[in-house]
């Protein structure tokens, strides 16, 4: 099947030159900074974590969200996400291979990364982090390329797929809850201590990862042989709409904690978020834009009619995306840190070798996923020929 | 074609998964047999007569001799000094395994209103409080942190992958990051501590090494009694004394990490 990634148009062949061409130039400011160390980037001793861990933290949402469209088909039948499940799986993988590559670009030490296989620490969330997401990786693989294997090959897949694809939909849910895990155990983070945030977390990755499926979705309709089919986009685009509304339901639940609470602890991080904290406050275009974004996608999400002109719900879908991106890409991680533990407030803000390299890994996912992509189209453009 | 091709990627990968799995007993065989050369005997760590040893290290830090910030200075001079911790520019990228801050940042959310003159103005030393119950341990996912049996919460700089998990874990804004190289950034080098490369975490080791020689910790030392260091576990330690003559108060306690740290206000 591989050989369908490597015949078609030029458009598609300029497609993988542009992407490879930012991902080559994010992998050698890479070597810079490997060469140099993190110090080219704006991270600092205070907020420890910055858009590496950022983008990987929004990517395992992304990823999960694959489960949306494999658990109504293989655990309820629903018959018609038959058609689009293997995007689902195939988006997956392309979302964790950038999560590993995040991983690696932000490790200080990246040649030791094996250590966490050799000195296993089952305490650590990071070691689990480490097997969910590779397992889920394996998962995806297997499944994705045998079910489209049989599809091309017009037969069933092996009954053996069958179990690992009920292993995927609860190891779905347990790579982002594992993701929640790293933040949400830390004794000293108050931003991040609440037990909503696993929840949290899942809402906005099943919002984020269907929105994007949707906007994939159309665009293989636009540039391909191949229609995803409208009733599927529709029943996405529900999906993505309870989810959205859950996530900012949950996000005023804990608006409501704090700010009745009044303790300090926990209204200061949403405090430097919304509207500055001592007169620091960088990050608040960003929240009021994420907000906006995300309220402007619910009322346009939720009208059937709306819904229903798969013009408003790609701008719906563009927003979500944009809007959980900030959300959990920008103010999560930030918001955590600010204020450090002693109280002190140093803010955050990427460099731009930081962004490159940043960019240079969604260059590669967005590879992976237009070469897997590909091979999809092609073996659904050759059983539907 | 077809199969001898498959045969041959079965026969490879068949060969390739024992050679992994095979090589090492193999090679450990002919190690362990040594020759003339001798044994290869793996090293023993044996403790030196004169280290100090403790079943709970914890320090006592009375502020009311440590007025001003020029009294603080030599301490984390001591510190820093033969511990090899650089001076950046940046302060971003900042090393400090001891430093002074005000009250209110040492023990954030601990009533300041109205708050006594003296303290208020009084210069707080913090460090790493190697805690009883340190979260820092709980989440690395190395053990290159690590909790000695003595309470010691230590660093193994070679294991460090540089995560910075740890960092995130602490309650106390303890732990630093080399964000770059280091070694150009020490004004003068102690050959006797090792310096780190950059990419890994560090942060106060409570002079594990001059424990281990018999000597107390470098900011101890420097303090001309202002900190005291000694058992915990030990009713007849100084420490000990120390706290139950004088009322002393922790960063953090709600927390549970249970630092070793004790602050006499």
């Amino acid at each position: 099947m591989l050989e369908l990634a490597i015949k078609g148009s030029k458009r598609y062949y300029g497609l993988l030159a542009v992407l490879a061409g930012i991902a080559g130039l994010g992998g050698a400011f890479w070597l810079w900074q490997l060469d140099f160390g993190l110090g080219i980037t704006g991270m600092s001793r205070d907020v420890s974590w910055g858009f590496y861990i950022a983008q990987f933290t929004f990517l395992v949402g992304v990823a999960a969200g694959g489960v949306m469209v494999v658990l109504p088909y293989y655990l309820h039948d629903y018959k018609a996400f038959g058609r689009i499940t293997i995007l689902g799986e195939f988006l997956a993988i392309a979302a964790i291979v950038m999560c590993l590559l995040f991983i690696t670009v932000d490790l200080g030490q990246p040649m030791r990364m094996l250590n966490v296989i050799f000195y296993p620490t089952p305490n650590s969330m990071l070691f689990w982090d480490m097997i969910v997401l590779n397992g889920y990786l394996f998962l995806n693989v297997v499944i994705g390329w045998n079910v489209l294997e049989a599809e091309r090959n017009n037969t069933k897949y092996p009954s053996w797929v069958k179990i690992l694809i009920y292993v995927s939909i609860p190891w779905a849910i347990s790579i982002h809850t594992v993701t929640a895990y790293l933040y949400c155990g830390l004794p000293g983070r108050g931003f991040w201590l609440t037990a909503i945030l696993a929840p949290r977390f899942l809402s906005s990755a099943f919002a984020a990862g269907p929105a994007l499926l949707i906007l994939l979705c159309l665009m293989i309709r636009r540039f391909t042989n191949f229609d995803p089919g409208r009733e599927q986009i529709q029943s996405l685009a529900k999906i993505v709409t309870y989810a959205l509304i859950l996530n900012v339901f949950f996000f005023l639940c804990e608006v409501f904690v704090a700010f009745y609470s009044q303790i300090p602890e926990h209204m200061d991080h949403i405090k430097y978020l919304f509207v500055g904290l001592h007169g620091h406050g960088k990050l608040v275009p960003f929240m009021w834009t994420s907000m906006a974004l995300m309220a402007l996608a619910i009322i346009m999400l939720i009208p059937p009619r709306f819904r229903a002109n798969e013009t408003l719900l790609a701008i719906s879908c563009v927003m979500v995306f944009l809007g959980t991106w900030i959300d959990k890409g920008l103010g999560m991680i930030s918001g955590g840190f600010v204020p450090n533990p002693l109280h002190e407030i140093n803010e955050y803000v990427p460099t731009i070798p930081e962004l490159i390299i940043t960019l240079g890994v969604w260059a590669a996912g967005f590879l992976v996923l237009t070469l897997l992509f590909k091979i999809t189209v092609g073996v659904k453009e050759e059983v539907h020929a | 074609m077809e199969s001898s091709r498959r045969k041959f990627l079965k026969v490879a990968g068949i060969s390739a998964v024992g050679m992994s799995v095979g090589t090492r007993p193999v090679l450990d065989a002919l190690a362990a047999t040594g020759g003339e050369h001798g044994e290869i005997k793996s090293p023993e760590m044996v403790k030196a007569e004169n280290a100090l040893s403790a079943v709970h290290w914890g320090m006592v830090i009375d502020t009311r001799k440590l007025q001003t910030a020029a009294d603080l200075e030599p301490l984390i001079e001591a510190c820093h000094s033969i511990h090899n911790v650089p001076h950046h520019e940046l302060k971003r990228q900042e090393i400090k395994w001891i430093w002074e801050t005000e009250f209110q940042h040492a023990f954030p959310g601990t009533g300041t209103q109205y708050l006594n003159e003296a303290a208020q103005h009084r210069p707080f030393l913090v460090l790493c409080n190697h805690c009883q119950n340190p979260p820092c341990v709980r989440a690395c996912p190395t053990k290159a942190t690590f909790q000695r049996e003595d309470g010691l919460v230590l660093m193994d700089f070679h294991r460090c992958i540089g995560c910075r998990f740890c960092m995130a874990a602490c309650p106390f804004g303890a732990r630093s990051f080399n964000f770059r190289d280091p070694r150009p950034f020490i004004p003068e080098i102690n050959k006797k501590f090792p310096t780190r490369s950059k990419g890994v975490v560090e942060k106060c080791n409570f002079c594990a090494e001059r424990l281990a020689e018999g000597k107390m910790p470098a900011c101890v030392e420097a303090s001309k009694g202002a900190i005291a260091f000694g058992d915990l576990d030990n009713p007849e330690s100084e420490v000990r004394k120390l706290l139950k003559e004088n009322y002393a108060i922790r960063r953090k306690e709600t927390l549970g990490t249970e630092p070793s740290v004790y602050y006499i206000v």
